[in-house]
């Protein structure tokens, strides 16, 4: 009798977990589908004729017609506006990390006045709109010398990165206890070699979704890119400024073209960006 | 982690700093700064097919969004130096440009006859020739050939008035399922341009005079029955092709250039005709782009001889492929050309030779003001027709708005309305 | 004394490189909003304020912030959470979830307006079904519950994976021992996230929340894209005044009436989820 009982109870507890496994694993299909589709739909209008794009009802399978993406790839100049996209994303990202991620740490570990006036005048960069910053920014790297360079619009992208770098490292070095900094120093480390040995690899993944916004940040950016670079054009400015006015197979054409390296790097670094895992569980 | 980005960082500065290096230096290409074109594949023609006959690298970049390239000139301006050579825009995007503008009187266009109206306005009201006109296009009619079964009894397509599109859109709407007149409303969209050169025009003889008379009163209570029968999509068009060539509408008004590409992907299933006429006549207006050379140009001979390329028969043939806008010099066309040209080149020349034609001017004067001119047809229509505001009080207030530009502009009237001394006044 | 200077040290950087690159730009551009001819004025927050659009705009962006930052929290909370359940294959689902993040707003507009567009893929599907006779205009100005509703998809859809990258980043941090003592004394999963991932994660939610409303008071392109003028923002309006009205000081009105919600939301957050600041050194 309670042999039976206690046989069922298994049964049952094993069935409740099944269920909730399948319950689990269709949750995740379905967020999955969800930020996959409109992927999918993207690319099932890049990937077709002008007149299968205007159709209706629309297919739910692409004509894979290379044409239109055809179109974009033999710009001349494409590739040089790939490499300065890449160029400034690239300074964007060592810029904003190098500056925002030593103020993240001090806003984490220190009490000190304007602490949050510190705080506030970096979201400020965020919380006014760019495309008046432009005229001043234009008319100043115009007299400097910084118009139409890398480096120039690099910087302007700072400012905007800024913001996630200081508040994510920030918000990193806060949940780290000081106490495993406290206990690198009583073994004999330095305050930095303690940082570089203890602090830095836990934080990795914060550098990382960092890096990530900036790059991203950089590589979508149009107006910007669009008043201050000239013959070193970014891919954003180059090819896609304009795509909004252009017709609807070339629209999608356009946007794959610009989504295609972005999620590549994503992809690249995503090692890093879930590196934590490893340590966490240690 | 640390020391690549370290490494990074100083890689990434070594380049930025040889990019600075070299940026400055050689600027061999003339820069050409457009608002026109801008669609790729109309940029695309032009660097190929238009620009690359000229003696000189040019690098034409072209912009539909107004904010960069107006921050861009100003920049230069500001600064005191620049890298555009040569500008291409709209005449209303000239208007505020006007006192950093090369005067062009002293080009040399060899034989080439251009359109001496347009000249005229090109000089913006001052002595000096501020910009050259470069390229026209104006606002017509298309329709799907499936509409044209449902045209009233008795309409004839060329000359159709307000009243007849109007029974067409219902019937269209009642019969098919579902409205079939579209629209250009969207923030991308060209509505202004109805209002002030052809809806105006054709009930008041007038665009600013007579803003809130009764007869714009009347002009308004039209549009808003066609209003029923439009497509409720139309806050979001912006060029009309596109609903167009996927038949969401069947007739469609617009620029001749946001049609163009139904008229070519489909000759044979859409036909092009006059815009509508009212008891004041067929009110139109043209479209006019030109080219002018701001103060900062790095050279300005060279940026001068650009100019004059543009304006050359071939060159202009050449931008007619390229961008589906008309010369503006005397000029052959070749019988090879495009369907939109063949179909809209129709449509403009029936519409300008009506009997009942009543063109417009473009306004000259408004300076800075222009984008607000424009700003009170564009809200009179979101009040009146889209959130169904009175008539007389809207008509009222944005009157009040229309007279202050008038008046703070200081601009003269223009066709179809009488010249004025001063400022144009609103009654 | 080095305690005292250094975190100063450590700022120096980023204020230096914002003052130049942000701050002088910004102290011309907030100038012209409240001046004209050189002389102080009000004018035109009057004349911002006074435009009929305004209070429309102003409430329309609020609306769209309120309904879509909450959503995106509750549902990168959500995803986080499954992400540290997850075993193997956790890298391709997360990488998956993240990739909105390398989508610009510009790209997610186009793709949402032809989903919801009168002959897009969303009335193609309905009509294949045939669950509608004809397409139905979602977008119409008439609709304006589905073009709210189209909006708020379009952005929750975009710009959820940055909340969810930060919260990912910050619960990796919380330190496995205390689930695992957490089901020893039999604390229900629900009970376990209250308890455990919440507080700890205060800073990650924080950073996030705070980001993510400031990006949602600039919301633009989207907007434009699915709901064209039939649903002005603040954003769109600043955009207007500065380059189609010319009027580069009423531009500049809206433009601080932006950055000034922004701040008072930002206040709000680090008020509300103070950071408890680990022991000093």
């Amino acid at each position: 009798m309670t042999a039976v009982t206690a046989r069922e109870t298994a049964v049952t507890s094993a069935d409740i977990r099944k269920r909730g496994r399948l319950v689990f694993v269709a949750t995740i299909i379905i967020l999955c589908a969800w930020v996959l589709a409109p992927i999918y739909l993207l690319a099932i209008n890049a990937l077709s004729s002008p007149e299968q794009v205007n159709a209706f009802p629309k297919s739910f399978v692409p004509g894979f017609e290379t044409d239109s993406i055809a179109f974009f790839m033999g710009f001349a100049g494409v590739a040089r506006a790939l490499f300065n996209s890449v160029l400034v994303a690239g300074i964007t990202m060592a810029l904003s990390i190098g500056l925002g991620a030593p103020a993240g740490y001090a806003l984490s570990r220190f009490d000190f006045r304007g602490k949050d006036a510190f705080r506030i005048m970096v979201l400020m960069t965020r919380a006014f709109p760019l495309p008046l910053l432009a005229l001043p920014l234009a008319v100043m790297f115009i007299r400097t010398g910084l118009d139409d360079t890398a480096l120039g619009l690099a910087l302007v992208h700072t400012t905007l990165a800024l913001p996630f770098a200081v508040l994510i490292t920030f918000s990193l070095f806060a949940g780290i206890p000081v106490e495993l900094e406290e206990a690198a120093w009583t073994l004999g480390c330095t305050r930095l070699q303690a940082f570089y040995k203890v602090v830095l690899p836990l934080v990795l993944p914060g550098i990382a979704a960092s890096a990530v916004f900036a790059f991203v940040i950089s590589w979508n950016e149009v107006f910007a890119a669009a008043v201050l670079t000239i013959e070193n054009r970014t891919l954003t400015a180059f090819l896609l400024q304009n795509i909004n006015v252009s017709p609807m197979h070339l629209k999608f054409a356009g946007g794959a073209v610009l989504v295609v390296p972005a999620l590549i790097f994503i992809f690249a670094v995503r090692k890093y960006l879930f590196a934590m895992w490893g340590i966490a569980n240690r | 982690m640390r020391k690549t980005t370290t490494t990074t960082l100083a890689a990434a500065l070594l380049a930025g700093g040889a990019f600075a290096a070299t940026g400055g230096s050689a600027q061999a290409d003339i820069l050409f700064w457009s608002t026109q074109a801008a669609p790729v594949e109309e940029t695309q023609a032009m660097r190929g097919q238009v620009l690359s006959g000229f003696e000189e690298a040019v690098d034409y970049q072209a912009t539909d969004d107004r904010g960069p390239w107006l921050t861009r000139i100003e920049a230069e301006l500001q600064a005191g130096s620049g890298t555009i050579g040569l500008l291409g825009a709209l005449h209303g995007e000239f208007v505020s440009l006007s006192d950093d503008l090369v005067d062009l009187s002293d080009i040399e266009l060899g034989d080439v006859t251009v359109n001496a109206t347009f000249q005229q306005l090109g000089m913006l009201g001052t002595g000096e020739q501020k910009y050259l006109p470069w390229m026209q296009a104006t606002y017509i009619m298309a329709a799907n050939r499936q509409a044209l079964d449902y045209l009233p009894e008795g309409a004839d397509i060329n000359a159709l008035t307000y009243d007849e599109l109007i029974e067409w859109a219902r019937v269209l709407a009642e019969e098919t399922g579902g409205p079939k007149f579209g629209f250009p409303a969207g923030p991308q969209g060209l509505k202004h341009r109805f209002f002030q050169g052809y809806l105006y025009p054709s009930y008041t003889d007038s665009a600013v005079t007579e803003f809130r008379s009764p007869e714009a009163e009347e002009a308004w209570n039209k549009f808003k029955e066609l209003w029923q029968y439009t497509s409720p999509s139309s806050t979001s068009y912006g060029f009309m092709q596109e609903p167009l060539l996927t038949e969401e509408v069947w007739v469609a008004w617009d620029h001749t250039a946001r049609l163009a590409d139904a008229f070519n992907q489909r000759p044979d299933d859409f036909v092009a005709f006059p815009a509508p006429a009212g008891p004041t006549g067929r009110g139109f207006m043209p479209v006019i782009a030109g080219v002018a050379i701001p103060r900062t140009a790095p050279d300005t001979e060279a940026a001068k001889a650009l100019a004059a390329y543009m304006l050359k028969p071939e060159t202009q043939v050449a931008t007619l492929r390229a961008t589906n806008f008309f010369p503006v010099v005397e000029v052959d066309l070749p019988d090879d050309m495009p369907a939109s040209v063949r179909l809209s080149g129709q449509a403009i020349a029936r519409m300008a030779n009506a009997d009942d034609a009543n063109p417009s001017l473009l306004p000259v004067g408004l300076g800075e003001y222009n984008g607000k001119f424009n700003q009170v047809f564009v809200d009179a229509f979101e009040r009146i027709v889209l959130a169904g505001q009175d008539v007389r009080q809207v008509l009222d207030e944005q009157g009040e708005t229309l007279r202050s530009v008038m008046q703070d502009s200081g601009a003269p009237c223009w066709a179809p309305d009488e010249p004025s001394e001063g400022a144009c006044p609103v009654e | 004394m080095q305690q005292r200077t250094l975190p100063y040290l450590l700022l120096l950087p980023a204020t230096l490189f914002l003052c130049v690159f942000f701050i002088y730009p910004f102290l011309l551009v907030a100038w012209q909003a409240v001046s004209q001819d050189g002389a102080l004025t009000l004018d035109h927050f009057r004349t911002m304020a006074g435009h009929w659009k305004f209070p429309t705009a102003f409430w329309n962006t609020m609306l769209l912030a309120l309904a879509v930052v909450p959503v995106q929290l509750a549902l990168a909370l959500f995803m986080a959470t499954l992400v540290t359940r997850m075993g193997k294959g956790r890298d391709v689902i997360l990488y998956i979830w993240t990739i909105p993040l390398g989508i610009s707003d510009l790209a997610a507009g186009i793709i949402w307006l032809a989903i919801f567009e009168q002959t897009g893929f969303l009335n193609s599907m309905l009509s294949g079904l045939g669950v509608v006779e004809q397409p139905v205009a979602w977008l119409g100005y008439q609709n304006k519950g589905t073009i709210f509703l189209a909006v708020v998809l379009a952005e929750i859809w975009r710009a959820t994976a940055i909340v969810l990258v930060i919260l990912v980043a910050g619960m990796g941090l919380i330190p496995k021992e205390y689930y695992e003592a957490a089901e020893v004394f039999g604390a229900s999963p629900w009970k376990r996230f209250t308890r455990i991932t919440l507080p700890l994660l205060r800073p990650s939610i924080q950073t996030a929340l705070i980001l993510r409303t400031i990006l949602a008071f600039e919301v633009f392109a989207v907007v434009i894209a699915l709901a064209g003028t039939n649903f002005p923002v603040l954003m769109g309006e600043t955009y207007h005044w500065q380059f189609n009205l010319q009027d580069r000081h009423v531009a500049a009105a809206y433009a601080l009436v932006i950055l000034a919600i922004s701040i008072a939301f930002t206040l709000v957050f680090l008020r509300t989820l103070r950071v408890p600041r680990e022991a000093q050194p």
